[in-house]
This record gives C-alpha cells, sequence and structure tokens, in this order.
C-alpha cells in the first residue's frame, strides 16, 4: 500500500455548509472518493491511500486535469483505492464533486 | 426501475427508504476504519464496508444496515461487525417498527481472525435478543454475492428474508464445500446447479424466503407487507425444529434440488430456473416442504 499527498490551488471556496460526499466502493479496480469541507485557505488537499505502489506521478497528473477542471476551494479529499484506472479516477472525483458542489459551483 | 444486485449498499438504502428520511450513524467522515486491514497493507474502507442508521419506510420510524458487497465480499470484520451489533441494540431500546438488514456477505472476514468470528456471534446474540423484545429482524438478500457463512446463519435466525432469484443462502460457499469434500459432492463451477440448490427460487419453494423480482420497487413492496413480528417462544422453535428433521428425512438423500421439487409433486420441475418471477410462483403455489 502507498500513501500519497497532494495539495492545489484550488478556486472558489464552497461554503462549509455543504455536507460531506462519499462516491464508489472501496472494491476491486474501483475507488472512494470522501469530499469534506475543511479550512484550508482556499486550498485543495487530497489524501490518497491505494493498493498499488508506484503510481504518483499519475495520480499527480490525473489530479492536476481534474482541479484544472473544477475551480472549488476549502475542500480536503480522501480517497481509498483498490487498482482503479485513470479514467475510473478521474469520473469518479466529477461524479463527487458534482455532488458536493451542488448548485453552489 | 432499478436493479438491486447492480445497486451499492447505499443506493439500496436510498431507494428502500421514504426520499431524503435515511440518517447515518458513524458515516464515512467519521472514518471508523478497520485497525486490522492497515496492518495488513490494505485500504481499509470508510465505512468498514457496512452503513447503519435510521429512517422511516412509508412513515414508519425503521432502523437499517446496508453491507457493501464489493468490499472484501461484505465479509464481516470487527468494526463492520459492531456496527450491526450496535444498530441491534439501539432498537431495544428504541423499539422501531423493524430492523431492516441489507445483507450480502461471504461471512467472517478472516484478515480479522477471531474479531471477525466472534463479530458474528454478537450479531447472532443481538438478533435473538430483539426478537424476544419483539421487534422484527427482517433480511433482504438480493446482492452478487449471496449471503453465507455467518450471515447465512444470522439469516436464519431473523423473522423474515426477502430474497431475489439472483441471489444466494447458504452456510458454506459452493467452493468451500467442493475444497472440503471433494467435487463429487459438489461441483462449485457448475453455475447452474448451485443457483438450483441455493438460489432463491429453492429458498422459497422450502418455505424459507418470499421470492421477488431484481428491483428495489420489488423489494420494497415485500418489504411493506413483511414487517410483522413472527413469535419466537418454545413451541415456536420446537415447531421449526420438527419441520427441519421432517425435510431431512424426506430430502436427506438427494442429490439435487430438482429431485427435492420433483419429490414435492411438482410438475415438470426442470423447468422451474427458467421461469421469470411471477411464473415461477404461479408454478409452485400450493406445494410445501
Amino acid at each position: 500500500m502507498e500513501r500519497l499527498e497532494f495539495e492545489f490551488a484550488g478556486g472558489k471556496p464552497v461554503a462549509a455548509r455543504n455536507k460531506p460526499v462519499l462516491a464508489g466502493v472501496l472494491g476491486s479496480g474501483n475507488l472512494e472518493v470522501l469530499v469534506e469541507p475543511a479550512d484550508l485557505k482556499g486550498r485543495v488537499r487530497v489524501e490518497v491511500e491505494t493498493a498499488a505502489r508506484g503510481f504518483g506521478p499519475i495520480w499527480q497528473a490525473v489530479l492536476t486535469d481534474v482541479f484544472e477542471r473544477w475551480k472549488l476551494g476549502n475542500i480536503r479529499i480522501s480517497i481509498n483505492d483498490a487498482g482503479a484506472t485513470p479514467a475510473v479516477v478521474a469520473l469518479r472525483l466529477d461524479q463527487a464533486l458534482q455532488e458536493y458542489a451542488g448548485g453552489d459551483a | 426501475m432499478s436493479s438491486w444486485s447492480e445497486a451499492t449498499a447505499r443506493q439500496r438504502i436510498a431507494g428502500l427508504l421514504d426520499a431524503g428520511s435515511f440518517i447515518e450513524f458513524l458515516p464515512p467522515e467519521r472514518r471508523a476504519v478497520s485497525p486490522h486491514l492497515r496492518e495488513l497493507g490494505q485500504p481499509a474502507a470508510f465505512d468498514d464496508g457496512v452503513a447503519v442508521g435510521r429512517g422511516t419506510l412509508d412513515g414508519q420510524t425503521v432502523l437499517i444496515a446496508a453491507q457493501e458487497g464489493a468490499f472484501m465480499g461484505g465479509a464481516v470484520g470487527e468494526v463492520h461487525g459492531a456496527k450491526i451489533t450496535g444498530l441491534l441494540e439501539r432498537a431495544r431500546t428504541e423499539r422501531p417498527a423493524a430492523v431492516l438488514l441489507l445483507l450480502e456477505s461471504g461471512g467472517v472476514r478472516l484478515h480479522e481472525a477471531n474479531a471477525g468470528l466472534i463479530a458474528v456471534s454478537e450479531i447472532m446474540r443481538a438478533v435473538l435478543a430483539l426478537r424476544a423484545a419483539g421487534v422484527p429482524v427482517i433480511v433482504l438478500n438480493g446482492g452478487r454475492y449471496g449471503v453465507f457463512g455467518g450471515m447465512g446463519i444470522t439469516t436464519c435466525l431473523c423473522d423474515t428474508l426477502i430474497m431475489s432469484e439472483e441471489a444466494r443462502l447458504g452456510l458454506s460457499g459452493p467452493e468451500v464445500i467442493e475444497t472440503t469434500m471433494g467435487v463429487e459432492e459438489f461441483d462449485a463451477a457448475d453455475r447452474a446447479l448451485v443457483w438450483r440448490v441455493t438460489g432463491g427460487k429453492n429458498r422459497t419453494i422450502l418455505g424459507e424466503a418470499t421470492l421477488v423480482a431484481d428491483s428495489i420497487d420489488a423489494f420494497r413492496a415485500a418489504l411493506v407487507a413483511a414487517m410483522q413480528p413472527k413469535p419466537l417462544t418454545l413451541e415456536t422453535l420446537e415447531a421449526e425444529h420438527a419441520t427441519l428433521g421432517n425435510r431431512l428425512d424426506r430430502f436427506g438423500d438427494m442429490e439435487d434440488a430438482v429431485d427435492i421439487w420433483a419429490a414435492m409433486g411438482i410438475d415438470n420441475p426442470q423447468r422451474l430456473p427458467l421461469l421469470d418471477t411471477d411464473a415461477f410462483l404461479q408454478a409452485v403455489k400450493g406445494a410445501g416442504a
């Protein structure tokens, strides 16, 4: 298992009233994404625990792409991964962020 | 009409209960995770593979637990089991209209060894204590992993079982039987055999389950009709034992569920696995184990 942490500059802070959101399931080839409000001075923090070691640069690339599309701030994202492919990771993050932001984004 | 077997545990809860009524206890952001899996170098799910909470069904308050089969086959670890036991114990004081167990589990999570075994036995004790207090405990079994091992036993301790054709119920799983007793005893690769023996249709014919189609709406409709406690007394237990003893006398030597269906007088039993739910229920009407 490998633990990875990333930070992004973020964007528009989402109101702290937004409730935490869980998307996906920690099953083979899948991942679960938990999005929570956090006072991070507008930044985004992502913590990943993954069963597959050695994929840090790919996580960096996928997450960079996702947060170029989602300009949200003050959120903490926690991911448990059981070997999801990059496309699945991006789609799951889109799903979670869409639900989290609701009409607020 | 959305499929039960394809839904996640949380989608099943959302589809079953009155919209927006579910309040989760120990939600994912509380991170009640397994202390054992990280020691073994495995990612641990935020909810340890089970969601528990309170909601309403047709306006009646229920407590509900849903196992997530996609996480470790729904296997019961220490935290997972404690969440279900805690829910059942809470029901003794809250006295909801029913406790709903949306099960999908291979049984004990072997990674957690004795902690998992103890967790399952605590669930069983809590189910019986709750039934003795007169609160019905209802199992909904429609997941693709089925319900086996300790959760199979737990299912048989509850008031009512609602099950789809695609779901399975057993004690030892097919591969466990094949590994320990040999392929002559049970061929786990023969999927038709596995479903004939452990699937929802056979459980219904044997009087153990109410069969529904694989949809969340069908489970909900059957559930609304089933929210009654069944008496748990010495007399009911003795009657149950007599029924099971009689079943063993009549069918104990048979090799396949089809032989049992024929012995029960069901016409042309080979066709049963191919019938849809309504046609099947029509075909077995009046047959009794």
